[in-house]
């Protein structure tokens, strides 16, 4: 044995003969280049990363350091970046990466014939695409080998054909374009959507489809989403995080949590499963699967049961009252001797307001020292009224000036107390029936209304009696009684005891730090069908205890979310506002649900939908869910494209060949063709052929699998492919509203185009693959609202193979489509565009109540009572000029979001002088064809980043407001940002008022700070938050007040009644968490983190339950229900709770992946071959306040967690 | 008194996301080429678990580390005629089995595939044998408690109790260990290395194999008790972690430090006294924290300071050594514990136990930060792991952690006093604050005290430093020959 001499293994040496070998990992560590650049989709960490060039080759990636700190007092933002994205220098060079482009063979010899016979390309595509058979064939190859390469000119001229032929037959809203979350590669997304809507074609939405938009939100705030970056969590002191496993899911983030915990912060964490994340709780909560709203509403009723009822927290009731609508008055209509909580009473009604402009739309609190009904300021109607300087939160009487200290109750000072009906749907027995203060309010015409305020209803909602009479709990173990700790406990699991804990901890930590207690919350809750109901419980559970607008405070939702900070200039360029005033932006929810043919799958929605019962014939809260999308169209609530059974184009001859001269005429032709039904909603009959959408542009997304819910849906009714769908098509007989035709169309796309650096589900599936550039070859910027930096990517090396930027693709297309327009369409054409109707416009007052024009309830008016329409100006051939130059719009509409707006004129000229130019029918603009370009006209035109503009739309908003705001920019009005400053260090954001938060030295942002300390209103009726919900569609489905809905679990109307026979299967709620070797698909397909995780994306199950159906780890497993089928490996663990189980989001049906036995051997899917989505249709109410739509900002959601799936041990292994 | 200069680190589990970005900068830069596919120098394992190579931690399978004897130290890997007789097989080395077959795919199939009736695929490939293959087993094949009733359940630190109540609601826990090699002051891959290929640094105390000397016997992967060392079969030599010393040496944090998102890792100068190792290597078992802890030598004593100025140790070097975030950690906090000191390697590479959630039985009491004994990783686990089944060593960590939680809290909300739980836990308010500033707020600058590397004094023993800054870069660049 070797004598131990320790010593003797020190070596002090290091001449050339002994230290020379260490050349060997030196050298291979030695680089050439450092290049800063980040990860440019779908990823909303918005890291800074250097990436590392060695011989012309990238070799890795490292993140960058040299963020400016916020404060010394809160930790650095170093280093940003987690798994994936270090691993993503792989994709350059492997073997997945699409470096030609490719067509599919079945296409590409028919149309290569084609081109022999006809030497015009249109005529080409028109013999291939007019011929069933051939274009069965192409279709039917789909996803199936054979690709082809093929030169760029070819494949470009083949697309141009197919969109010129398109708009030619069709019109141009039958060509769409989907890419997701743009603030991750601003310009990548915008080349697309630019080249879209300069066409007149359609931009899809993404963050609703992804079920990642919380109505919640612009329910309580008329807000998409607006959330605390994460430096900000390091203020909160005590964290509830609910659905969000923020060490997986926000792995750049998650340090900041943990180390508010260093700094005295309790943390709990909520999840069914033991999350990763649940490590860092000072307490786990297992709340069971989707019961989240139960334990919030009766975290809910213990806060105001101690806190408000008894207690009296001055702080609580303070914030109450002043930022949120409890005050305000809601009329009680009566119902079977009862009450019922009605719509807000109306400035309008009483005499002393008759006279006030929109008074439909100002409402009414009681003020305590004059003892009468008084008019607020800062509602919806003074925000777009004539009358300047009074939308604002100031408690003043509207007319008089007057101040106000509104009642928050009439508790002590009522008219009476009436019975008033509470829903219980989780109760067999019927509803409750619990006692209200009232107060007798005088109208204008003479009668009398009974009111009570939001404040009063709630508590009688959440079962605190104050003494009062009726079905109020007995106590917190009242079990039977919503929403009592032991309700709760009944529904979550967890003992009641925890429940109260919690409650008390909640509001003596929002008491003693003013509000800083913070609900961090995402796709785990937000995913569910009425994930509304859940988040709104949390919400309150914040507004009651005043933690909303406070650094350290508030809701923090994070899936799917994004900030695109130079929100103003950006999206003029990229939906071609500085060319068309009305672009075609189309929420994918309802487009995917009609195209798609998933309607035809579903009864009525109250099969699953527990509403109100009864309800009335009025109620628009039964039937089938079509039927309310076909409605939101013909109201102007939703978009819908195509629009009409008709082109668009045509129709504009059609009018002026009947006379009409100029845009009111052609728009009163438009209407009386619908009104006299000679016309028809296209939305009315989606599988007639001229209906259907034609040619689909994909890019920065996987569409056709990671995105697509009832993804074998798409296959079969879009692709016309193979798929593996035996779900029966039910919806005749149920629907009223659309035509259902005995046979559904298969096969709607003509042609499928992706745009794509790797060989995706989306890219195997298309019949055009064109090469994309990666983030490390191309120039681009990127935010994103975990922290308050902006980042550029920038090409380390240039575009490999044959691959180019999204934007250098589509600005070729463009330039094909303007030379193929100088024969097809050579002249300017007029294009009529139906909108909706638009938040923060004054469209958000266009519909106080629910009358319905096709039903001659009321006129059809466009922009009012029915979708807006504009006639717009479409120049097919100057398309590729129109795209690369920065048009004349911009200069003379000036910019704004979210209701801001401000002069550019100075700065466009600014950039007309100093930046490269192009001339475009004579007129000089400045190019924006290079993409850096494109990022400086962005960066200068952008409040976030040019102060002077900032401080301009500060000017602006005070003279809506009448408050004093410009001093927030005041201080960095000499501030410009340009592309190379990005380059050199991450910059951050600036105040701009397009958002809530402000941001100075040493203060992260936190949302709704700027409504808080500047008495800035809510874009919301009230302009406070909105506790109540009063649109008539919420009365109807019971959903008004905060309430507990059961999750649509019936199996009745579940995924399996087709696929109950296959022995040995296990009946499993399926979920598709984010995972933690993907970003969506994304990575999930690299070599890195396929070895990392288990080879495949597997199906975690519970130990025992595994066992109970002879699955071992690592064994395959069958999964599947009516929708499709998907097989993969078993993870079993006991991490995993029974009844349900895991397929983290989102694996590709591309990487190992078996044939299924159960579905005639053929390959399995993906995790969205198991889903179909079903629309909540109260979410799809419009013209009222925040119930109004915006692209992305409101509509319904496609959910997706309510799929349920059948699971067994794969009986055989067939490749 | 020998001083000699030692490059040591800590994690701080608590603060870990199990998130693996370390793992793949190190892979980026170090193990993406053929023969070393399948190692991970930094690799993250979830515990409880059996990790990677699988089990370890087992050395009545793998025969790692060391065995005291009566005060005498050997090899578990070698005895005085093993050594010869193993020279040509070793039966306790790792196999590939015991790692994993690396894999990839046929991704251009996507691509390439022809015309079919049925969509393709790309299915899994060898990378060792380039064939299709089913994949069993990989380098992170129990993440998350993965096959927990195989993997997590047969963990070697589990007591039979504790085994049971892994699966239960009440109990259920799991935290990451992210592992590199130790850069030990005792490495018995130096000692075990036939070729006298291994050898530790004299200016940082990184061990390294030589790959010109290295001849593959792989002795090193043997005798490693923490299987570190890896046998590349296209070269034929065997590899380490090198601690990044081209990174060290321009200044810069090794990769897998540099990429944390978790910012739970430390680096800095430790002093040790290299007279002692044996005696320290030796010391008796429920005394191992302590005495690993005596070694350390103080940075601020004046007699240290000479002493290693004696022994060639740069001011710079000393400066660092001051600044060091790893002795605060190690000596002046005793947060932070060597994994297995049994092992008897000595570690240079510290954990601080992590904090767990309370256990989900009965009510719990009203202190919202919860004592040790409450967590739901038991003491005695934690200790199985990190101190040799010291759990006072651990209990001291854990509580000292909450105390300065406790601290922390009555500062910024002030419902809490803290006087009583910091005297309890030893600590002091000044010593809480800078214990919260460093965990919570630290910069890069702050977590990363990289010395001076002094290259080019290093580099005037061979040649003219000004020679080699003309000549850098025009060498041949050339990878070692293969060995054995």
């Amino acid at each position: 044995m070797k004598k131990h001499d320790a010593l003797s293994w020190i070596k002090d040496e290091s001449g050339a003969h002994l230290r020379g070998w260490e050349e060997f990992y030196r050298n291979r560590y030695q680089h050439d280049k450092v290049v800063r650049s980040t990860h440019g989709v779908n990823c909303t960490g918005s890291c800074s990363w250097n990436v590392f060039v060695k011989d012309g080759i990238v070799t890795w990636e490292m993140q960058a350091l040299d963020y400016p700190r916020i404060s010394p007092d809160l930790p650095p933002h170093e280093p940003r970046g987690c798994q994936r994205g270090i691993s993503f220098s792989w994709y350059l060079y492997s073997p997945l990466r699409v470096k030609y482009p490719y067509v599919r063979g079945a296409l590409l010899d028919l149309w290569k014939q084609a081109r022999l016979r006809h030497s015009d390309p249109v005529d080409a595509w028109t013999s291939l695409v007019e011929d069933p058979v051939k274009r069965a064939e192409w279709q039917k190859a789909r996803g199936k080998g054979d690709f082809r390469r093929v030169q760029w000119d070819d494949a470009v001229e083949m697309i141009a054909a197919a969109n010129i032929y398109t708009i030619k037959k069709y019109g141009p809203d039958r060509i769409a374009g989907f890419s997701p979350i743009p603030a991750m590669s601003m310009i990548s997304y915008a080349g697309g959507a630019r080249m879209m809507q300069l066409m007149g074609g359609v931009s899809l939405s993404f963050y609703d489809w992804y079920c990642d938009l919380p109505n919640a939100s612009p329910e309580t705030w008329g807000e998409q989403t607006d959330v605390a970056e994460a430096a900000d969590w390091f203020n909160a002191k005590m964290i509830a995080v609910v659905g969000s496993n923020l060490s997986m899911t926000r792995t750049p983030d998650c340090h900041f949590a943990v180390e508010a915990r260093h700094n005295g912060s309790r943390m709990f964490v909520f999840s069914p499963d033991f999350a990763e994340v649940a490590k860092y709780a000072d307490e786990w909560f297992p709340v069971r699967a989707g019961q989240d709203s139960a334990w919030w509403l009766a975290v809910n009723h213990v806060l105001l049961k101690e806190f408000h009822a008894e207690k009296q927290t001055p702080f609580f009731l303070d914030y109450t009252k002043r930022y949120t609508d409890s005050p305000y008055l809601v009329e009680l209509m009566p119902h079977n001797g009862r009450w019922r909580a009605g719509q807000m009473l109306r400035a309008s009604r009483l005499a002393d307001y008759a006279t006030a402009e929109n008074g439909e739309w100002k409402f009414l609190v009681w003020d305590a020292r004059s003892s009468r009904p008084k008019m607020p300021m800062g509602s919806v109607g003074h925000r777009w009224g004539t009358e300047k300087g009074k939308w604002n939160l100031i408690p003043k009487d509207a007319v008089d000036g007057s101040d106000i200290e509104p009642n928050l109750t009439f508790v002590e000072a009522h008219d009476e107390v009436v019975p008033l009906e509470i829903h219980d749907f989780d109760s067999t027995t019927g509803d409750l029936v619990r006692s209200v203060p009232a107060k007798r309010i005088r109208t204008a015409d003479g009668s009398e209304v009974l009111v009570a305020t939001v404040y009063d209803l709630l508590m009688a909602q959440y079962g605190v009696s104050r003494g009062l009479a009726g079905d109020y709990p007995a106590g917190y173990d009242d079990a039977d009684q919503p929403y009592t700790p032991a309700w709760a406990e009944k529904m979550t699991g967890v003992e009641r005891t925890k429940i109260i804990a919690f409650a008390r901890e909640w509001a003596k930590t929002a008491e003693a730090t003013r509000g800083k207690c913070m609900v961090i919350i995402g796709a785990g809750v937000n995913h569910w069908y009425h994930a509304n109901l859940m988040y709104r419980a949390a919400i309150h559970a914040l507004l009651f205890c005043g933690c909303v607008g406070t650094n350290g405070g508030g809701l923090a939702h994070y899936v799917g979310q994004e900030k695109l900070a130079p929100m103003e200039s950006w999206s003029a360029i990229a939906f071609g506002r500085d060319w068309s005033p009305a672009p075609r932006l189309q929420n994918s929810p309802s487009w995917h649900y009609v195209h798609s043919n998933q309607w035809r799958y579903e009864r009525e929605f109250t099969a699953y939908h527990t509403v109100p019962k009864p309800n009335g014939a009025a109620s628009l809260a039964s039937g089938h869910t079509m039927d309310m999308q076909v409605r939101a169209v013909r109201s102007g609530w939703l978009p819908f494209y195509p629009q009409f059974d008709r082109s668009s184009l045509e129709l504009v001859e059609d009018a002026k060949r009947a006379g009409a001269t100029d845009e009111p005429g052609i728009v009163q032709y438009v209407v009386e063709q619908l009104r006299q039904k000679k016309l028809r909603f296209a939305v009315e009959d989606p599988d007639a052929p001229q209906n259907w959408p034609r040619v689909w542009f994909i890019w920065r997304g996987n569409a056709l699998m990671a995105s697509a819910k009832g993804h074998e849906f798409f296959l079969k009714h879009y692709l016309g492919t193979h798929h593996n769908s035996i779900a029966d098509e039910v919806a005749e007989g149920s629907v009223h509203e659309v035509e259902f035709r005995k046979q559904a169309a298969e096969g709607k796309f003509d042609l499928i185009v992706d745009l794509n650096f790797r060989m995706d589900t989306s890219a195997l599936y298309s019949d055009v693959v064109l090469p994309a550039a990666t983030w490390y070859e191309k120039a681009d910027l990127n935010s994103t609202d975990m922290h308050t930096f902006i980042h550029p990517l920038a090409a380390a090396v240039p575009p490999a193979w044959e691959s180019r930027s999204d934007w250098q693709i589509f600005k070729t297309v463009a330039e094909k489509i303007s030379e193929m327009a100088a024969k097809h369409l050579p002249d300017p054409v007029a294009d009529i565009v139906a909108t909706p109707l638009a938040h923060d416009s004054a469209a958000e007052i266009a519909q106080p109540d629910l009358r319905d024009w096709t039903k001659g309830e009321c006129e059809p008016i466009p922009g009012k009572t029915m979708p807006g329409l504009r006639v717009v100006q479409r120049d097919y051939k100057n398309l590729y000029k129109q795209f690369v130059a920065l048009g004349p719009l911009v200069p003379k509409n000036g910019l704004g979001a979210h209701g801001t707006s401000y002069d550019v004129r100075d700065e466009y000229e600014h950039l007309l002088a100093t930046a490269p130019t192009v001339e475009v029918d004579g007129k000089k603009c400045p190019a924006i064809g290079e993409e850096v370009d494109a990022c400086n006209a962005i960066l200068r035109l952008a409040t976030v980043t040019n102060g002077e503009l900032a401080y301009r739309s500060y000017q602006r908003m005070e003279e809506k407001t009448g408050v004093p705001l410009a001093h927030l920019a005041e201080k960095n009005r000499g501030t410009r940002v340009e592309f190379k400053d990005l380059q050199a260090r991450p910059r951050r954001l600036l105040n701009s008022p397009m958002w809530s938060g402000l941001v100075e030295e040493g203060r992260p942002y936190a949302p709704f700070t700027y409504n808080l300390e500047c008495n800035v209103p809510w874009r919301t009726l009230t302009g406070r938050q909105h506790l109540y919900l009063d649109h008539p569609l919420y009365i109807q489905f019971g959903e008004n007040l905060p309430c507990y809905k059961p999750k649509p679990l019936d199996l009745e109307q579940s995924d399996v009644q087709a696929s109950g026979g296959a022995k040995g299967s296990k009946l499993l709620n399926f979920m598709t968490a984010h995972g933690k070797w993907q970003i969506h698909s994304t990575y999930a397909d690299n070599h890195r983190m396929t070895t990392l995780s288990r080879g495949v994306e597997p199906l975690w199950l519970n130990d025992a339950e595994a066992a109970e159906i002879g699955i071992e780890d690592n064994d395959w497993v069958e999964v599947h229900n009516d929708n499709g089928v998907v097989v993969t490996r078993a993870a079993v663990s006991a991490r995993i709770p029974k009844g349900i189980c895991i397929q983290y989001h989102s694996p590709e049906r591309t990487i190992s992946i078996p044939k299924s036995p159960l579905r005639n051997n053929n390959r399995a899917g993906g995790h969205n071959s198991l889903t179909r989505i079903r629309l909540k249709p109260t979410l799809m109410a419009g013209g009222y306040g925040q119930f109004t739509y915006h692209f992305n900002y409101w509509g319904p959601t496609g959910t997706n967690r309510d799929t349920h799936v059948l699971v067994r041990k794969l009986p055989k292994l067939i490749w | 008194m020998n001083v000699r200069a030692q490059i040591a680190t800590v994690f701080h589990l608590d603060k870990c996301l199990g998130c693996h970005t370390c793992s793949v900068a190190c892979k980026n830069l170090w193990t993406d080429r053929k023969g070393a596919e399948y190692m991970w120098w930094n690799n993250v394992e979830t515990k409880p678990g059996t990790g990677y190579p699988i089990a370890w931690e087992d050395q009545e399978k793998y025969k790692g580390g060391w065995e005291e004897n009566g005060g005498e130290l050997g090899l578990r890997s070698q005895t005085k005629t093993s050594s010869l007789l193993n020279i040509f097989h070793n039966p306790s080395l790792p196999a590939l089995d015991d790692y994993y077959e690396p894999w990839t795919y046929d991704y251009q199939n996507l691509i390439s595939a022809p015309k079919s009736d049925d969509q393709p695929t790309a299915k899994p490939l060898s990378m060792i044998t380039g064939k299709y293959m089913e994949i069993k087993a990989g380098p992170n094949w129990d993440d998350d408690l993965a096959g927990s009733p195989i993997y997590a359940a047969n963990d070697p630190n589990l007591t039979p109790e504790q085994r049971e109540q892994l699966f239960t609601t009440e109990r259920m826990i799991m935290f990451h260990l992210p592992r590199t090699c130790n850069h030990c002051v005792n490495p018995a891959c130096v000692a075990a290395c036939p070729s006298g290929a291994l050898h530790k640094r004299g200016e940082d105390g990184i061990v390294l194999i030589d790959q010109e000397k290295c001849r593959g016997w792989r002795h090193c992967v043997a005798a490693c008790p923490y299987k570190k060392a890896y046998y590349n079969w296209s070269t034929g030599k065997s590899e380490k972690c090198i601690l990044c010393f081209p990174r060290l040496e321009a200044g810069e944090a090794p990769a897998c430090y540099h990429s944390c998102p978790g910012r739970i890792r430390f680096l800095g100068v430790l002093l040790y006294d290299a007279d002692r190792i044996h005696e320290i290597a030796a010391a008796e078992k429920p005394n191992l924290i302590a005495a690993y802890r005596s070694l350390l030598l103080d940075p601020n004593d004046p007699a240290v300071i000479a002493a290693a100025r004696q022994n060639g140790i740069s001011d710079g070097m000393l400066e660092a050594a001051r600044h060091s975030p790893t002795y605060k950690f190690v000596v002046e906090w005793r947060l932070a514990l060597p994994l297995h000191p049994e092992f008897r390697t000595i570690p240079m590479l510290f954990y601080v136990p992590p904090i767990t959630p309370v256990v989900g039985t009965g009510n719990g009491s009203d202190e919202i930060f919860i004592d040790a004994d409450q967590c739901r990783v038991p003491v005695q686990y934690l200790a199985s792991l990190f101190a040799a089944g010291d759990e006072a060593s651990v209990r001291y960590s854990l509580r000292k952690q909450q105390a300065v939680r406790r601290y922390r809290r009555a500062v910024t909300v002030g419902d809490v006093e803290a006087g009583e739980m910091l005297a309890a836990a030893g600590c002091t308010p000044e010593e809480a604050q800078a214990i919260y500033h460093l965990t919570a707020l630290s910069a890069v600058e702050e977590r990363f005290v990289i010395p001076p590397m002094n290259r080019e004094a290093t580099i005037e023993q061979a040649m003219a430093t000004i020679e080699f800054k003309a000549d850098s870069g025009f060498g041949v660049r050339h990878s070692p020959r293969r060995g054995a």
